[in-house]
């Protein structure tokens, strides 16, 4: 599994696309959080950067698609799948490093982002005043939004050769599981007295509430459970060799 | 036996890639794969190196069974496909390095050197993958395949497509290896299989068609042999046609002849030119291809 973290991750830094998914991470929550007069954090004059938590997913909703659409497409294309599969690797140390490596660079976009908080803080008035606690389970709710998307993204990948292929699927899959199903919970009189657990099934009311700084163990087994789902999808998808 | 292969048989639908083929090979031994395009040898070397699960049959490699101790095998095997998969944004060391780490082989800085002089790599190795002529990508594949010193080496084509300088560099280097590795490569050119291979294995359309040693197979066919010879100046047919054993004779031009003879009468041949008051300029015995051979097996099937 290393072998292959390892691999993905240089890959990522040796053509442009680490650095890309890098700076407009950060660009545009940047620019949202401080330079958009309409939703900069000082603009809002209250010390919290829960307009970061509002930008975030949906950067991430276009980002991870373009992060994960090579994971497995790029492989199958070159066919170096053949050279994967042939060599004393399983499909679970192939996916797990490949979800690893993903998942690293996402965190080292939202990492630097911990200057806001930090600006925030000292921003404050009194300083210091900033509700860490909801911060905290911000930053965890997007690390497991983020976790679902590479998922769905790796996914998507195994499924096709064709990385633009991949790349629509993923970024409309993730649109559909994180907003689609509060559309639908708020149609009026569509589920009648059903509407809240419509909206149980998408990733917005667990993200929101997670937000709100209460990690609650039911909404972390939400994440989890989905990303371990999509990740065993890419291993049956995987051991699927078109034979 | 280092890989045995027992009534394998790989079906595509209704079409049968390979049918029922059985073969082995033992240790130290180079063992050619021959036959036309889509005679079933990359699917052979796919079941081999546990790519995929035969439909039917079993195969075993250096005791262990393809399906059910994959990884050990895969462990045990070198491979280099057919289209040598690399990745090309990868730097040779890089990528050899990284082959390295998936077979979590031991820290031995100087293995990847060592190994980019046997493949002969020297010149290239700080380049890009993407930057190599194919020859030199083959060697990257060749590189990969040996790296972790298998006991199995099997290689799908891998001299299709070198210049002549490559190709008898990397065919020397296969036959150098010969010692304590079985190899077993495919190919369609008959020539490569020839000069390296202990014992050659003919595929036609899934099924094995001959399966022996070179000597055999070259004993077994058709023993008839061709003798071309060059004269000064022009005869006639009919006095070659009188010597014991010729059986036909067919000009080239009105001062060349090619002979087929039941045996090896050259001797005769010459007594009979000179004793005809003519001069002999040149002479020569046509070696007993494997096209030959080839041909004989497989037409016998149409």
């Amino acid at each position: 599994m290393r072998s292959i973290y390892l691999k993905e991750l240089s890959s990522f830094f040796s053509s442009l696309t680490g650095y890309m998914v890098l700076v407009i991470f950060l660009l545009i929550t940047g620019l949202f959080a401080w330079v958009f007069s309409n939703t900069s954090i000082p603009s809002y004059n209250y010390a919290s950067i829960g307009q970061l938590f509002v930008i975030a997913p949906m950067v991430l909703l276009f980002l991870i698609p373009a992060l994960t659409m090579q994971t497995f497409a790029q492989e199958k294309q070159q066919r170096t799948m053949e050279f994967l599969n042939t060599k004393p690797l399983t499909d679970t140390q192939i996916v797990l490093g490949k979800y690893f490596a993903c998942m690293t660079l996402v965190a080292l976009a939202i990492l630097p982002t911990l200057i806001y908080y930090y600006s925030v803080y000292q921003l404050g008035s009194p300083k210091g005043n900033i509700d860490s606690g909801a911060t905290i389970g911000s930053y965890t709710g997007l690390f497991l939004l983020a976790s679902v998307f590479v998922s769905i993204g790796l996914f998507m990948s195994s499924l096709t050769d064709n990385q633009i292929v991949a790349f629509i699927l993923t970024a409309f899959s993730c649109f559909l599981v994180y907003f689609a199903f509060s559309f639908i919970g708020d149609l009026p009189s569509l589920f009648g007295k059903w509407d809240d657990l419509v909206k149980y099934f998408g990733i917005e009311y667990h993200y929101d509430n997670i937000s709100k700084g209460r990690i609650d163990t039911r909404d972390v087994i939400y994440f989890v459970s989905l990303a371990s789902m999509f990740i065993w999808l890419t291993m049956v998808s995987l051991s699927r060799r078109g034979w | 036996m280092s890989i045995v292969v027992d009534a394998l048989t790989k079906s595509y639908g209704q079409q049968n890639a390979i049918d029922t083929i059985s073969f082995s090979a033992a240790k130290g031994e180079i063992v050619g794969l021959l036959g036309p395009n889509g005679a079933g040898k990359t699917t052979t070397m796919k079941i081999l190196t546990c790519f995929m699960p035969p439909t039917s049959g079993t195969a075993q490699v250096c005791g262990l069974t393809v399906g059910k101790d994959d990884i050990a095998i895969k462990k045990k095997i070198g491979y280099l496909p057919e289209h040598n998969p690399l990745y090309g944004t990868m730097y040779v060391k890089e990528y050899l390095r990284f082959v390295e780490r998936i077979h979590q082989l031991s820290k031995d800085i100087g293995r990847i050197p060592r190994l980019i002089e046997l493949v002969g790599l020297g010149r290239e190795q700080n380049k890009k993958i993407s930057q190599l002529s194919k020859g030199y990508k083959q060697r990257v594949g060749l590189a990969q395949a040996m790296i972790h010193d298998p006991e199995v080496l099997i290689l799908d084509e891998p001299i299709s497509g070198l210049d002549p300088n490559q190709l008898v560099e990397i065919r020397s280097l296969i036959s150098n290896l010969k010692k304590d590795k079985t190899v077993i490569f495919s190919s369609h050119i008959l020539q490569e299989v020839e000069s390296i291979c202990d014992k050659i294995v003919i595929l036609d359309k899934g099924k094995i068609v001959a399966s022996d040693s070179l000597t055999t197979l070259n004993s077994t066919s058709d023993k008839t042999l061709t003798i071309t010879i060059e004269l000064l100046n022009g005869i006639s047919a009919d006095i070659l046609t009188k010597v014991d054993g010729v059986e036909r004779v067919e000009p080239i031009s009105d001062k060349e002849y090619l002979i087929s003879s039941k045996y090896d009468n050259r001797a005769q041949i010459f007594d009979q030119i000179v004793g005809s008051g003519n001069k002999l300029v040149g002479m020569t015995k046509e070696k007993k291809s494997l096209e030959a051979v080839f041909k004989n097996v497989t037409q016998g099937r149409k």
